[in-house]
């Protein structure tokens, strides 16, 4: 952290940029949150990064590219696809940005340590491959590998895609299977399988953190929020949460949503709303060939390009 | 709020037996927008239209709404009687109780019901409908036509000689096609050479004719009347202006092993050939995969006896690019593989063929000189049987589920052809059905029959089985006198099943035309537009429509031909004004809808947008909307909704869902 503070300092004297993207420290350990530094003062106070600093920041450069010069921005390997994602579809200038590569070891999920049994937490501390847990009722430890976000079981890799400069180690810490879980819902009943949405999706308070946190909603105007549409809603009136809300954005970002998991870490209610877009993943793997977006900047992605090897619309049809 | 007449057609019996248009007429008066409805007997009769012209003005209707036929049928009849009406063409929608409703219900109640549902959902289209301008576009007066067989050709001198440039792409060193793999054709048994080359040489010295062949399409692009399209000219290796045809090269090729695709493999070619003695042109092509010098960089024996210096063995692959108007489609057919019929012996015996091998085995330029022979041992054969439907008329998913049309014949005029020249060989022919409709064709398969002795047997065969002696042994039935047929035969000709070509797959994708389940392009109507695909511009020709003779095929061609003069003719083009349309306050910029435009329709610009107030300068999408051709790929594509179709907004078709499911 302290390397990233120092190099982001000497490109904030030197004039390369203007501002700093990155994190800064939150009320409680485990929820640091993006925040542009303007000073070296205020990265030294502020600034943090480390396990539960999970934000993807790809999507702030939406609007730091509007702003005057340069933004540096720390970007962790699986960010690198969203920012790709987002040049590829002229949302953010690669020239306003100046992108260090950051390492990551893996991110903590603060629910996964709660749901172990950790309750009162005053203060979590990394050490090596273990967390040394305060709370109110004495000190714990615990695996770090054991604490990780769900994405960062089916990690997609160490290599950052973009960068104009790399600090610190990675490291792979995929152990699952991708598609498992996806899998065994494919294997329910359709009533099985409505009855499993109807339960997650019932829980939705509609605080639209979801939609607020993806990468690949960046929609100037959102079409819920729309009153050209007829699908502007309030929150929670009807069941339109239940049956359609995530179901069209899942179907607004197919195709290139980059699975970075933002969703289910943002939602306060715990829904696993990244099954969503991993069985579109899935399916468009199956159906046009592997495709990871993001990968390749100027992929014009299986969904909106045509060619004479894509699977016949019978083959989607029988499919399901 | 519009102000909507709703005029519900009785199509004589043909809506009205089935559907209540009374009720229909009584349900709708209370509809949201609906000034007036009416019912009259044929709505499209000049006292139908009046009856509209007539109520728009007396109700200032400004939307219309005619429950009819299929909007394919009649829409542009009532677009132009609302236009006589002073009303703008594009607020007129048709609710089609007639295809969609009429003919496909028994019961008068659920069908009128369902009428009723239809109505509701065009008039609540019609009162989100907003007047539309057609605009104008030119045309390119040069035709494409794709594939030089007997229907190329023939069309592609029917739009020349009408005095518009043509061009013929042809993948096949020559042009000339199945037709010039024949020996004889029916029913006037002429050679078949002698009545296509004239045509070959005649369509190569046309000054409005230019041939590509060795030649594929590569892409296409654009629209009716604008075409841009992509040809991709095989590498020939030899210079084609310096070849002078003199074939000294082929006759000292050492590599003359290579099987002859001409002669359906039975009989080999030189790797430097030209596929027949008449080809056209007369200008032979290097087959890089047989030749020793491309194979293994020693040989140059063709370029050291051209006195012309043709050979050139760097030739690359050229792409040309040209503009057309019109395209049509003549890439013609294949026979079936056999692989599924084994129960014939074809892959066990050199002496099962197909018909079309026979062909060859029969021309005096075949493999065997014209004479027939048994491919296994060169000895004369006694006993033919034929076999009928040969994947045609297939039932069991094996083969083809039509019938192939031509082979009834051909077999006639084989079985003729061989009994006129060797009178001791015996003819057996197995069929299911003997088809012969046409001028002159149940006259000739009689002349075989009562004539030349050919035996008819009506009943299929089961299995060929070949013998140790080399002979074949027929198992099969006679059904009419009820008994099974043991036969040893010491040849076996196939009817196989006639398929479209399988290049046909992907041309129809590159000029996004229809093509039905056996891979034959569909035509735009199966009965008053047979030789038009549905997609416009675009012109079918000969078999990739549909199995057909030969003199059938010309005959399409032709009309395939007056069709495309028709277009080419014409000046300027009216464009449908149902064009895509950005909403620059939406827009991501994201060029998702310009990555899906098969037109090139969309273009991105740097502008300031005022955004109630807000000034910002952003990329957003425009449409050309000379280019757009409406299909809505871009409002699909577009994640923010900004893209909407004028015409068919999304607006629009939520309202007519809303209307069906209300």
């Amino acid at each position: 952290m302290q390397k990233i503070v120092e190099r982001a300092k000497e490109l904030l004297a030197d004039g390369t940029v203007n501002r700093v993207l990155g994190w800064k420290k939150g009320d409680m350990c485990f929820n640091p949150e993006p925040a542009f530094f303007e000073t070296a003062e205020d990265l030294d106070e502020n600034f943090v990064y480390g396990g539960f600093c999970g934000a993807n920041l790809s999507k702030y450069m939406i609007d730091a590219s509007k702003l005057e010069g340069k933004t540096l921005v720390l970007l962790k390997p699986c960010d690198t696809y969203s920012f790709n994602q987002l040049i590829n579809e002229h949302r953010v200038d690669r020239e306003k940005a100046y992108i260090i590569g950051v390492g990551c070891k893996g991110k903590l999920n603060i629910e996964t340590i709660k749901q172990s049994g950790v309750k009162g937490i005053l203060n979590i501390t990394e050490n090596g491959d273990m967390l040394n847990i305060e709370t109110l009722y004495g000190n714990t430890e615990m695996k770090y590998s054991d604490a990780l976000l769900e994405r960062c079981h089916v990690c997609k890799g160490k290599e950052h895609k973009i960068y104009d400069e790399l600090i610190g180690e990675s490291q792979d810490t995929s152990d699952r299977e991708r598609f498992a879980e996806v899998e065994k819902i494919e294997k329910m009943s359709p009533e099985e399988k409505f009855a499993f949405f109807q339960k997650e999706l019932s829980k939705c308070i509609r605080c639209n953190a979801c939609r607020n946190v993806c990468p690949a909603c960046s929609c100037r105007k959102c079409v819920f929020d729309s009153t050209k549409f007829d699908s502007s809603q309030k929150a929670n009136t009807d069941s339109f949460e239940e049956k359609m809300f995530h179901i069209i954005r899942a179907f607004h970002v197919a195709g290139r949503c980059t699975d970075c998991g933002e969703c289910s870490r943002v939602c306060p209610q715990g829904i696993p709303l990244h099954l969503f877009n991993r069985k579109f993943i899935k399916d468009i793997n199956e159906f046009y060939g592997e495709y990871q977006a993001g990968a390749d900047v100027d992929a014009k992605g299986p969904l909106t390009e045509y060619t004479f090897g894509d699977c016949e619309p019978s083959i989607v049809k029988e499919r399901g | 709020m519009q102000r909507i007449g709703v005029f519900v057609c009785h199509c004589g019996s043909n809506i009205a037996a089935t559907v209540d248009v009374k009720k229909v007429v009584e349900m709708v008066k209370t509809e949201p927008g609906v000034i007036h409805a009416e019912d009259y007997q044929y709505m499209c009769s000049e006292a139908g239209q009046a009856k509209i012209i007539e109520a728009v003005k007396e109700h200032k209707l400004n939307g219309l709404v005619v429950c009819s036929c299929s909007p394919r049928m009649h829409e542009a009849t009532f677009r132009k009687c609302a236009e006589r009406a002073g009303i703008n063409p594009y607020m007129v929608e048709i609710a089609n109780i007639r295809e969609h409703c009429s003919w496909i219900h028994k019961d008068m109640d659920e069908a009128t019901e369902k009428a009723v549902i239809l109505a509701r959902a065009a008039i609540a289209k019609v009162n989100l409908n907003a007047p539309l301008q057609a605009g104008e576009s030119g045309v390119v007066k040069r035709a494409l036509v794709i594939g030089g067989g007997i229907a190329g050709i023939q069309t592609a001198l029917d739009i020349a000689d009408a005095g518009f440039p043509v061009d013929i792409v042809e993948k096949e060193p020559s042009i000339g096609g199945r037709m010039s793999q024949l020996d004889k054709t029916f029913p006037t048994l002429d050679c078949s050479a002698c009545i296509l080359t004239p045509k070959m040489v005649e369509a190569a010295a046309h000054p409005n004719i230019t041939i590509h062949t060795y030649s594929e399409v590569e892409n296409v692009s654009g629209f009716v009347g604008n075409f841009t399209v992509e040809i991709r000219k095989k590498a020939r290796s030899i210079d084609m202006d310096k070849c002078t045809g003199c074939g000294l090269c082929q006759e000292k090729c050492p590599m003359k092993k290579t099987p002859s695709e001409f002669n359906r493999g039975l009989g080999n070619r030189s790797a430097i050939y030209t596929p027949f003695a008449q080809a056209i042109p007369n200008v032979p092509v290097i087959d890089r995969n047989a030749c020793l010098k491309f194979k293994t960089g020693k040989c140059g024996i063709c370029s050291t006896v051209c006195a012309a210096g043709a050979i050139d063995y760097t030739q690359v692959d050229t792409m040309v690019t040209e503009k057309y108007g019109a395209i049509v489609v003549a890439t013609g057919f294949d026979m079936i593989k056999l692989d599924k019929y084994d129960e014939y012996a074809y892959s066990q015996s050199k002496d099962v063929i197909t018909s079309l091998e026979l062909e060859r085995v029969m021309n005096a330029a075949g493999p065997t000189k014209g004479h027939l022979e048994r491919l296994s041992d060169g000895k004369a054969p006694k006993e033919i049987v034929f076999i009928q439907c040969v994947g045609s008329r297939c039932a069991d998913g094996r083969g083809k589920g039509y019938c192939s049309k031509i082979c009834c014949m051909y077999t006639a005029k084989h079985a003729m052809l061989i009994r006129d020249k060797y009178p001791d060989v015996n003819v057996t022919v197995f069929y299911i059905d003997v088809r012969t409709p046409g001028k002159n064709f149940d006259e000739f398969y009689r002349r075989a029959v009562e004539n030349y002795g050919v035996n008819y047997v009506k009943g299929q065969v089961g299995k060929v089985i070949p013998q140790p002696d080399g002979k074949l042994l027929v198992q099969g039935v006679d059904l009419i006198d009820n008994k099974q047929i043991l036969k040893e035969a010491d040849m076996v000709v196939l009817a196989a099943a006639i398929e479209p070509n399988p290049d046909v797959r992907k041309i129809a994708t590159m000029l996004t035309a229809s093509i039905d389940n056996d891979n034959f392009l569909t035509e735009a109507h199966a009965k008053l537009r047979p030789v038009e695909s549905p997609t416009a511009g675009i012109f079918l020709s000969g078999v990739c429509q549909g199995p057909k003779d030969i003199p059938e095929t010309v005959a399409q061609a032709g009309a395939a031909a007056v069709k495309a003069i028709g277009l080419l003719a014409k000046d300027k083009l009216m464009t449908n004004p149902c064009t895509a349309k950005s909403d620059e306050l939406l827009c991501n910029g994201c060029s998702k809808c310009a990555n899906v435009c098969p037109y090139g329709a969309i273009s991105y610009e740097v502008k300031e947008i005022n955004d109630h107030g807000i000034r910002e300068t952003r990329r957003v999408a425009q449409v050309n909307n000379a280019l757009c051709q409406g299909c809505g790929a871009c409002t699909v594509a577009c994640p923010s909704g900004a893209m909407d179709l004028q015409g068919f907004s999304n607006r629009q078709i939520i309202a007519e869902v809303d209307a069906i499911c209300r």
